[in-house]
């Protein structure tokens, strides 16, 4: 025979555990009673019918015919008295009596009325005109009254008692909110967030509120006409709405012999505390000596009930939820989640307040993780906060970053609350569907749902995003990936046990490290090995060209239709009319599609078919620009000392001489220079990987991690030096430890942060490592080593290195035989 | 069955576009010494593969790094699949055909 389930309480808790358990395919029989005389509805949107913004109709979450589809059988407005455990029986209001297998007790919580004298009516319940806020009867009465009323006054300061102020001004002209503490929402915020908040409500809203309002009578001898506080004052009105806090149902628990305290008392398994067939799930469970207010833990409580009692998981265990508020005020937004105030001596906390916009925010970080925020006024870092609170993520190091929106990547969205076709990546139009249903078919790691959407796998700002969702879809069973800390994907050793094997066994060609410590030949591994072998091995290195990417075998950039862009270098920027009209006479010579500037101050020659490249190099008889490599690209400069009216130093001179001599350098990402004649800074060098920024007296500073491209960054300081040729052998320096040590792709503004600028400026300034001699000898050969690869023009590296791969001409067709 | 080109021209490790017939085929010659063919042009955004880098069982297309296997034409990436052609080496011609 099925198993009898019997829930009492048909509220949220209630209706969602049996949910839970009918998508878990859960056998019962199932039968639900309710106090109240509805199916299941959505009791957070009672502010807003209060509020007039939310038809009744539409707060419905299960109608009567929901029940009967699903076999269950209700009966609404029918209390149950007691629970007899022996006889395994509940007994309803009305004298029928029904027995269970499994019991769920879901009696939620009612409003806590404190007794204070002329609030009952003897015999009568309420006194006229006085309500409680917790059902959608409560909620009718209230409109009704009110309605034909005009003076409010809501007893309590709570976020149940502004939202029933603010839902109230809807019916009524007057309304003033009396609280007993010093400031509003004293559960969730410190005083000055409550001041705030005050402060707000009143300018806003209009509505008064009184703190520190201790009520001590309701007056009226028939109907409301006021009510009285200690300190004698008197505030005339003829509706109150008592929003004081609210109770457990539990007395029928206590009566029946379960464990209560403030709540029943429940373990780990929502089971009631000694008992083998009875649970309890919502407001009405003390769990870990915790009752919660809110539905956020009562979902995850519904979760592990249903895991438990369908056998689904039997183990399945409930730790206790994090809760965070959001206040449902239109127009004044607030949000608070964990502490409100530090606790120990060495919290950090940070604090911002702009009260004229009614502006306060205040995070409190314990151990590096978030231990509490608060938003007032401003809540677009909410889902942000919420998220790093919920999981203790890492925090930025930026802390700024946590209250406020610094240029970088946008706020983080709840990724649970995206929809599936929302694109996530938008370099590879990838979306939260495709994202989901890959992990669903089995693919846990984050880098194996990048490999196979090729999401974040663009300019690599989704990435964040898609980590959470593929920790969201794959439910907390996220698998390890081991392969994030190497640096290539093909051979498991992070970078600096990489370069010792390859030294130890003098590895100088791809297909050599590959032999000795990959196994397999990995395509994608094959460029980073590249660039580090050459780095490594400088002239000894054995180039094996199908290990280079197709931009790095025909040393120009490819473009979308197949054909390749030409740089030519142009140092510092810098060039000359005779210069100028050279790459005139060839762009016309060959027709060439697209002539533009670059964003690194030269000029580009766009759509050139990949055979006529050594041609248009012939003609162009310049050096290439390395527009195309993972590699030094270019040194933009401002015109500096020389014509400028505020330059401070020769900034052009400098930046002609540093790409001089890094020219090609190759390294794991992209090195973009640029060098400045004063602070203005025209040249961009703040947001260089490195900059460089003359001072007044002769100086100059060196800026280094700095971005400016799908992620933006200011560098840090390295150093100020007193000289042109100072700067050149930090650079150089800077520049080798960063070949060195980063990760493959990784830019300098992951790299330095990563590092730290502190250490970063002891090894290359201060040399505290004793490195500073090796890192320059090691630069010098690589720079020693530089050839213009341009000058491979006459006699291709390999047969057909320029023939084209796509039939944009004609190709010499195969003589058909038949 | 027939020869398409000379190993010769197709270094190790790299592929070329050969047009057979008025298909366009990028073939592909892996360090291990075989060969394998497979459409010359990516059904992602018409990239040509044969610029692309391979090892011993996919290929990447360069443009946006979305993956095929060599032998079966499958994505590896949540594209289309590509059509793929039976090639071998007889002596040092590369052969068309099964
Ligand atoms: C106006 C308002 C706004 C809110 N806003 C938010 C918000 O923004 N965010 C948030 O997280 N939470 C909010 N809450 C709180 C949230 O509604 C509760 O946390 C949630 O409803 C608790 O669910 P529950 O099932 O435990 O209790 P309930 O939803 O109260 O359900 C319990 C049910 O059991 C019935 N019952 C009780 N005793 C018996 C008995 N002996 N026999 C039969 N039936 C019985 C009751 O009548 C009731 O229908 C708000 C609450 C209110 C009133
Ligand atoms: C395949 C993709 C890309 C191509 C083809 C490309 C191409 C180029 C080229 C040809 C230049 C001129 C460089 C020069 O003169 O040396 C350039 C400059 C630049 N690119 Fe890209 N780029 C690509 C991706 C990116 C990405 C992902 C970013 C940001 C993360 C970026 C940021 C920049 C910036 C900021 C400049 C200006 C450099 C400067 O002022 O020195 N590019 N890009
Ligand atoms: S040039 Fe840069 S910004 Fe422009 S489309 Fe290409 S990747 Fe995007
Ligand atoms: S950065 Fe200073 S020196 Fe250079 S152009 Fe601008 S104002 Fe002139
Ligand atoms: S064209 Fe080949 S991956 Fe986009």
């Amino acid at each position: 025979m099925r198993q009898r389930l019997v829930v009492i309480g048909n509220g949220m808790a209630g209706a969602r555990t049996v949910e839970e358990i009918l998508a878990r395919g859960g056998d019962f029989e199932i039968t639900m009673f309710g106090d109240e005389p509805y199916g299941n509805y959505n009791r957070i949107m009672l502010s807003n019918v209060l509020a007039g913004v939310e038809d009744e109709s539409g707060i419905f979450l299960n109608d009567l015919s929901w029940y009967a589809d699903n076999g269950i059988t209700l009966h609404a407005s029918t209390r149950i008295e007691r629970i007899d455990r022996f006889a395994k029986r509940v007994y309803a209001e009305d004298g029928t009596e029904t027995p269970y297998d499994k019991l769920i007790i879901a009696t939620g919580s009612r409003a806590f009325v404190p007794p204070i004298p002329g609030i009952h009516r003897p015999g009568r319940g309420y006194h006229q005109g006085v309500f409680a806020f917790r059902t959608l009867d409560d909620t009718r009465a209230m409109i009704r009254y009110a309605r034909e009323h005009e003076r409010a006054v809501v007893i309590g300061g709570g976020l149940l008692g502004l939202e029933a102020a603010r839902g109230l001004q809807s019916h009524l002209p007057h309304v003033t909110l009396v609280h007993a503490a010093g400031h509003l929402m004293n559960t969730q915020l410190n005083e000055q967030a409550g001041r705030q908040l005050k402060d707000t409500i009143e300018a806003k809203l209009g509505i008064e509120v009184v703190v520190d309002g201790m009520t001590t009578e309701i007056l009226g001898k028939n109907a409301v006409t006021g009510v009285k506080l200690a300190d004698g004052r008197v505030i005339p009105c003829d509706v109150v709405v008592v929003a004081a806090g609210i109770r457990a149902n539990s007395e029928m628990a206590a009566a029946s012999d379960l464990p209560v305290e403030r709540g029943i008392v429940v373990d780990d398994q929502m089971r009631v505390q000694d008992e083998d067939d009875i649970y309890a799930v919502g407001e009405c469970a003390q769990h870990r000596g915790e009752v919660y207010g809110l539905v956020a833990p009562l979902w995850d409580q519904a979760k592990v009930l249903a895991d438990h009692l369908t056998g689904v998981n039997p183990f399945a265990e409930y730790h206790g939820s994090q809760v965070a508020t959001k206040l449902k005020v239109a127009g004044v937004d607030v949000a608070a989640m964990g502490l409100k105030e530090p606790e120990h001596e060495d919290d950090e906390v940070l604090t911002y307040a702009e009260p004229k916009k009614g502006i306060y925010k205040n995070v409190i970080i314990r151990d590096g993780r978030l231990a509490g925020a608060t938003l007032v006024g401003d809540v677009k870092k909410v889902a942000f906060l919420m998220q790093a609170f919920d999981r203790g993520l890492a925090l930025p190091e930026d802390r700024a970053e946590l209250m406020f929106d610094l240029g970088g990547p946008a706020g983080e969205v709840k990724v649970e609350d995206m929809p599936d076709d929302e694109q996530v990546c938008n370099c590879n139009g990838v979306s939260k569907g495709t994202i989901c249903s890959t992990v669903q078919s089995g693919c846990k790691t984050v880098s194996g749902v990048m490999d196979k959407t090729r999401a974040g796998k663009g300019c690599g700002t989704c990435k964040s995003v898609v980590q959470r969702i593929v920790e969201w879809a794959a439910g907390g069973e996220v698998e390890e990936d081991p392969a994030a800390s190497y640096y290539v994907p093909g051979i498991p050793m992070p970078k600096p046990e990489l370069m010792n094997a390859i030294r130890l066994h003098s590895l100088k060609s791809v297909s050599a490290v590959f032999a000795k410590l990959g196994g397999e030949e990995d395509a994608k591994s094959k460029m980073g090995l590249a660039s580090l072998l050459k780095m490594m091995w400088g002239a000894e290195y054995v180039d094996e060209r199908d290990a280079r990417f197709i931009n790095d075998r025909v040393h120009a950039n490819i473009q979308r239709d197949g054909t390749f862009s030409v740089v030519p270098q142009m140092k510092g920027g810098v060039t000359t009319p005779a210069q100028l009209r050279r790459i005139a006479e060839v762009a016309e010579r060959h027709e060439v599609p697209m002539v533009k500037l670059t964003g690194g101050q030269r000029i580009d020659l766009l759509g050139i078919p990949k055979e006529k490249l050594p041609e248009v190099w012939a003609d162009l008889d310049m050096p290439s620009g390395y527009a195309y490599g993972k590699s030094f690209r270019t040194v933009k400069t401002c015109v500096g000392s020389d014509f400028c009216r505020f330059g401070v130093g020769d900034s052009t001179a400098l930046g002609i001489a540093l790409e001089e001599r890094y020219q090609g350098i190759e390294g794991p990402g992209k090195m973009k220079l640029a060098v400045t004649g004063c602070p203005r800074n025209c040249a961009e060098a703040y947001v260089k990987d490195l900059g460089v920024v003359a001072i007044d007296g002769g100086k100059w500073e060196i800026y280094v991690g700095g971005a400016a491209g799908a992620h933006v960054r200011k560098g840090d300081l390295l150093a100020t030096v007193g000289s042109a040729d100072e700067v050149i052998t930090l650079t150089g320096r800077f520049l080798q430890y960063y070949r060195e040590n980063a990760n493959w792709l990784e830019r300098t503004y992951a790299f330095v942060p990563r590092i730290g600028i502190d250490r970063i400026r002891e090894i290359v300034v201060d040399d505290s490592d004793g490195i500073a001699a090796e890192l320059d000898a090691a630069m010098d050969a690589s720079v020693r080593a530089y050839r213009d690869p341009w000058r491979d023009r006459d006699e291709p590296a390999t047969p057909g290195q320029f023939r084209t791969s796509l039939p944009l001409i004609v190709l010499p067709q195969v003589p058909v035989r038949a | 069955m027939r020869p398409i080109a000379s190993v010769h021209e197709i270094p190790l490790g790299e592929g070329r576009t050969i047009a057979v017939d008025g298909e366009m085929i990028a073939v592909f010659r892996l360090r291990d010494g075989s060969v394998r063919a497979i459409s010359a042009v990516c059904p992602h955004k018409g990239g040509p593969l044969a610029d692309g880098q391979i090892d011993l069982k996919q290929v990447i297309c360069p443009l946006h790094l979305n993956a095929w296997d060599l032998r079966t034409g499958c994505s590896l990436s949540g594209q289309q699949d590509v059509a793929v052609y039976p090639v071998f080496i007889d002596d040092d011609k590369i052969m068309l055909g099964e």
